[in-house]
């Protein structure tokens, strides 16, 4: 199943990037749907209490105004409160009159226009009953509780061998405590949902969603339908990063308000709203202990987590995973704790765990360096974990050593001089640094259909999403190589809860699980059409065994004669069916059990910092990758790149700020909530790393959505520290903190 | 946003004539933002881009800004980027290309703070909703002023071009509904919060900005801005400068000195300027001027690190200017 195809790999522009690039993509807000309304949420200006009395009467009387719904009016929905898995959210449907953060919905209005709407929502009057809110887990870590779970992470605590007797009796040691901000993801699409109702029990949902499979077990249980009875349509996603990995209150609101007014309605998230209720990268603090000998071996490590979470969820950050698998070390030791918050529930970003925890590590990897005067990149090769020291299973393939080695040497790291505040430009500091990224390799149960028609063209289909990654390019790319056909002959498509059923995109494993399945279909549909074509008198290949055919540019032909083909199209013509179909579902591969299957990758960074004003640039980037087969050379390194500009963020930029007496957030928009721009973004050479995976999946892909933001954060802080001598240990670097 | 009249005037006259309980209306990047936010709900809008006031006019005198130019346009103004480089500088640091292509001067003059207590409804503002508390004081201040603030409010002054017009002795031309013309100095232009943080200007209800002067003086065609931020674009000033000197027979005869993100309105730092005039430019002279600059400025916790940033910055601003010429 390793061959080389002729496409897979290719670096193939986008096959729908003329559609987005001339504004014909419709994005879920923009679905053409007849008579639809408009509906607008009324955010609670408290963050802890309750409504003591709500007046809609001038909102209702308001133009245009179809209904304004609140606690003390809205229907009462029989599975307001019911979960459809382990990671599912507490939804708030005005269900009653607590407030549980601020700009929670309190009132929708549905109005015909959506000026109206806005404006008949600002005619909305709450009074609370308001309590002090918690807006920070910061000064009350003796609180932390251990958490249920750790969703698909694994086990909240870890413990190998003596952590605290192996550090107490070590020669080096550096223990120190890292932080990282809350964050929000802030997609451009914000969230946006169209809901129309086909009758009492059933349901359409135009909605943005890395998951509509998810979405619609979400839906259905909140108002008792069939989850067969609806359907959830997404066919292009302006950006995720894991905020649309599952259906927040304002899906279930935007259905409720289209029940009530009879109408279809469309409900679009606001900015400031995109801050409160879509869940958010939690504020982490981490405590990470690392202990050597004098050579640079860990003898023991600990890396103690706490995250903030809200009154009423559990969502962990799983920052401590990493740490347990990262470096050979027989002394390891996690643990993972919740503090709870005034605020909306935290939910997985980009790398969840991964980027905030490799921050943690990698920045105290660098500190260990400077504690042993050993070169970082030697410290980290002298602690390579042959296996998986966390399971002790093998490595599906690692290919580590060799991204230091590529990156190393492209970068130049040997020219580094160990010193802080050694390299200068004119008034600008220069620093280098470096760090490990990894991310694991996930899969999960998957479907796929490929069809064959009499025109000769391929048509395949997943549920899926495109979250912006190039989804539909590298089916069309895997299903193409699978079926010996020419690219514009296979026509993909997704975003359908009518198609076959898929996982949510994330934990970047769109390309490895469902890639798997619409191989595996287009391999089971190629079949089909052998064993139709050697059944049947008519065709040219009529008797021959099918390990005697191969499949060339939309035909099936003998092997030892390929004059004697059977175009695909002939084959159904003649079947007397207007298509073959093969219908897949992708368990993950058996074998891989057997294996411990992560991505890994090196970050090379150069920063400048002007000695005296503390402003940080990034003057380049150099990152080594290896993430089994790429499947698309362009969409894989746009991939790479976009998790890079994320660590610049995270590492320089992003944090989502709340006021410490109100728990309301003050960052309330992309003037305020910093992301990078183009001018912080310095050349990034990404270098793919050759790796062929024969045991993670059957397209050997491990997976490349998130690894980029991983490490990346902490090679810059480890840059800023060798130019500035300053090291900074609490996210964002901003320049104050380095005046 | 609540629901507005709107009426386009069809000439200075037709404007000042529908002003009365209306808002002006120039390029709207800062209106119409508050106003899709529910801080700004005017009842009316007077657009007063078909008024001809876009012409910027430079003679022996100096230069003459229509209210409606454009940042983009004022910016590039090879009259501007010559012999007013502050102005220049400090227009193509602010914003981006989108918003500088359709903001104005005169809207820039009247920019409102990116305080995101005044920005958010649901917060405590004074000069949203004068008497409702400061949310900013004893809130997340990182961004607030350090001078000219008040137990009222701390909002930090956003604009750019201002710095470069206070360091620039611009003057500000109005025309009142009665027909009556004013010239403001730019100094005068904007108050300090005071009592009253509503009040943000002299201007009278229904007076409108024409123009925009510059001066011919000895020390514009010298002048530097320095803008340091959070990000290397698109980001609010933390601290900047806008300095310009006249330096003969290697003593500075005159100058100006203004900073922005730090204060409240506009500043023009007379202690500053006073510690340059008479002296040889100098690091330690540069230094010294700086302590003076920040003598009075009132911190909060968050934004403390601006008092010695203001300095550096400065500083750093004047070391440029020597620098360069």
């Amino acid at each position: 199943m390793s061959e080389r195809g002729l496409f897979v790999g290719q670096g193939l522009d986008r096959v729908d990037g003329r559609l987005k690039v001339t504004g014909r993509a419709p994005y879920a807000a923009e679905t053409a749907v007849a008579n639809v309304a408009h509906a607008v949420i009324v955010g609670s200006a408290v963050a802890k209490g309750t409504i003591a009395s709500i007046d809609t009467r001038a909102a209702e009387r308001s133009p245009g105004v179809l209904a304004a719904l609140t606690h003390v009016n809205a229907p009462k929905l029989p599975g307001a409160e019911k979960k459809v898995g382990p990671v599912d959210r507490r939804l708030q449907l005005l269900q009653d009159d607590a407030v549980l953060y601020a700009d929670q919905p309190v009132a929708v209005v549905v109005a015909d226009t959506l000026e109206r709407a806005q404006h008949a929502a600002s005619l909305v009057v709450v009074r609370y009953a308001a309590q002090d809110p918690r807006a920070s887990i910061d000064d009350h870590q003796g609180e932390a509780f251990k958490p249920a779970s750790l969703g698909p992470r694994g086990e909240v605590d870890s413990n190998r061998g003596d952590a605290d007797t192996a550090i107490a009796g070590a020669k080096v040691k550096v223990a120190e405590t890292y932080t990282t901000p809350a964050q929000n993801h802030n997609p451009m699409e914000p969230h946006a949902t169209i809901a129309v109702w086909q009758g009492e029990s059933s349901l359409t949902l135009y909605d943005a969603s890395q998951g509509i499979f998810g979405a619609r077990r979400k839906v259905a249980a909140v108002f008792g339908l069939d989850p067969a009875r609806v359907r959830v349509i997404n066919h292009y996603v302006g950006g995720g990063f894991g905020c649309k990995g599952s259906a927040w209150s304002h899906v279930a609101l935007a259905a409720m308000a289209a029940r009530v007014t009879g109408r279809a309605v469309k409900l679009v998230v606001t900015r400031p709203q995109m801050f409160a209720f879509v869940g958010h990268r939690p504020r982490t603090v981490q405590n990470v202990t690392l202990a050597a000998d004098a050579t640079g071996t860990l003898v023991g490590v600990t890396h103690d987590v706490v995250s903030e979470t809200s009154s009423f969820d559990e969502f962990v950050e799983p920052c401590a995973v990493q740490t347990r698998m990262l470096y050979a070390c027989p002394n390891v030791r996690t643990r993972h704790r919740l503090v709870r918050a005034d605020i909306g529930t935290p939910t997985f970003q980009r790398a969840p765990g991964e980027s905030t925890g490799t921050f943690a590590l990698e920045s105290a990897m660098d500190e260990l360096a400077v504690a042993l005067a050993m070169d970082p990149l030697a410290l980290r090769l002298r602690n390579y974990a042959e296996t998986d020291p966390a399971e002790g299973k093998p490595w599906s393939s690692k290919s580590l050593r060799e991204c230091y080695r590529q990156g190393a040497e492209r970068f130049g790291w040997a020219r580094r001089t160990p010193k802080p505040r050694s390299m200068r430009r004119g008034r600008r500091l220069i620093g280098w640094g470096m760090a490990t990224a990894t991310y694991p390799a996930n899969q999960s149960k998957s479907s796929a259909v490929a069809r064959m028609g009499i025109d000769g063209v391929a048509r395949v289909q997943a549920g899926s999403q495109d979250i912006g990654t190039g989804t539909y390019t590298i089916m069309t790319q895997i299903a193409a190589d699978a079926l010996g056909l020419p690219l514009e002959r296979v026509r993909f498509d997704l975003g359908d809860t009518a198609m076959p059923e898929t996982p949510v995109s994330g934990g970047s494993q769109t390309a490895s699980s469902t890639g798997s399945a619409v191989k595996m279909a287009a391999l089971a549909l190629r079949d089909k059409l052998a064993t139709t074509a050697v059944a049947d008198k008519a065709s040219p290949l009529f008797g021959r065994s099918e390990g005697s055919l191969d499949f060339v540019d939309g035909a099936v032909v003998a092997k030892d004669d390929p004059k004697k083909a059977d175009p695909f199209g002939a084959i159904v013509s003649r079947s007397g069916q207007s298509e073959i179909v093969a219908l897949v579902e992708t368990p993950a591969k058996e074998d891989r059990k057997k294996y411990a299957a992560h991505s890994f990758g090196a970050d090379f960074v150069e920063v400048s910092v002007d000695e005296d004003l503390g402003e940080v640039r990034v003057m380049r980037v150099v990152a080594a990758f290896a993430a089994g087969r790429i499947l698309n050379a362009k969409t894989a390194r746009s991939q790479f790149i976009g998790g890079i500009v994320w660590a610049i963020g995270f590492a320089l930029e992003e944090q989502t700020l709340r006021d410490p007496r109100t728990a309301r957030v003050v960052t309330r928009d992309l003037a305020d909530y910093h992301v990078p721009v183009h001018a912080d973004v310095p050349a990034i050479d990404v270098i793919s790393v050759d790796e062929d995976d024969p045991h993670v999946n059957e397209i050997g892909a491990k997976g490349i959505g998130e690894i980029g933001i991983t490490g990346c954060s902490a090679a810059i802080a480890n840059a800023v520290f060798h130019a500035t001598g300053k090291r900074v240990r609490d996210l964002p670097i901003t320049l104050d903190k380095l005046l | 946003m609540e629901p507005f009249r709107y009426l386009r005037a069809e000439d200075e006259r037709h404007a000042l004539a529908a002003s009365k309980g209306a808002t002006y209306i120039a390029g709207g990047t800062t209106l119409v933002d508050l106003m899709r936010l529910g801080v700004m709900r005017p009842r009316a809008l007077v657009d007063i881009s078909g008024l001809g006031l876009a012409a910027i006019d430079a003679d022996d005198g100096g230069v003459r800004i229509g209210a409606m130019a454009r940042n983009t346009d004022v910016a590039v103004h090879p009259v501007i980027a010559a012999s007013y480089p502050v102005l220049s500088e400090a227009l193509l640091s602010g914003a981006s290309p989108q918003l500088r292509n359709m903001a104005t001067t005169g809207g820039n003059v009247l920019q409102r703070t990116r305080c995101a207590y005044f920005r958010d409804p649901a917060a405590r503002c004074n000069k949203r909703d004068p008497g409702a508390g400061c949310g900013a004081i004893g809130g997340h201040a990182r961004m607030h002023a350090v001078l000219g603030v008040s137990d009222r409010c701390i909002a930090t002054h956003p604009s750019d071009m201002c710095v470069a017009l206070v360091a620039l002795d611009a003057v500000v031309r109005t025309r009142a509904p009665s027909g009556a013309e004013r010239a403001i100095a730019f100094a005068d232009f904007h108050l300090e919060p005071g009592a009253h943080p509503e009040v943000e200007n002299v201007l009278a209800p229904g007076e409108l900005i024409t123009h925009v002067e510059l001066p011919k003086t000895a020390f514009s065609a010298r002048s530097h801005y320095l803008k340091v931020r959070d990000r290397a674009s698109y980001a609010f000033a933390l601290v900047s400068a806008a300095v310009a000197l006249h330096v003969d027979g290697g003593v500075i005869r005159e100058c100006r000195v203004g900073l922005g993100g730090v204060a409240t309105k506009p500043w023009r730092s007379a202690p500053a300027e006073a510690g340059l005039v008479g002296k040889s430019p100098s690091v330690a002279v540069f230094r010294a001027a700086a302590e003076a600059a920040m003598k009075d400025a009132t911190a909060q916790p968050d934004n403390a690190f601006k008092i010695e940033l203001a300095k550096r910055t400065l500083v750093r601003a004047l070391v440029e200017l020597t620098e360069r010429a």
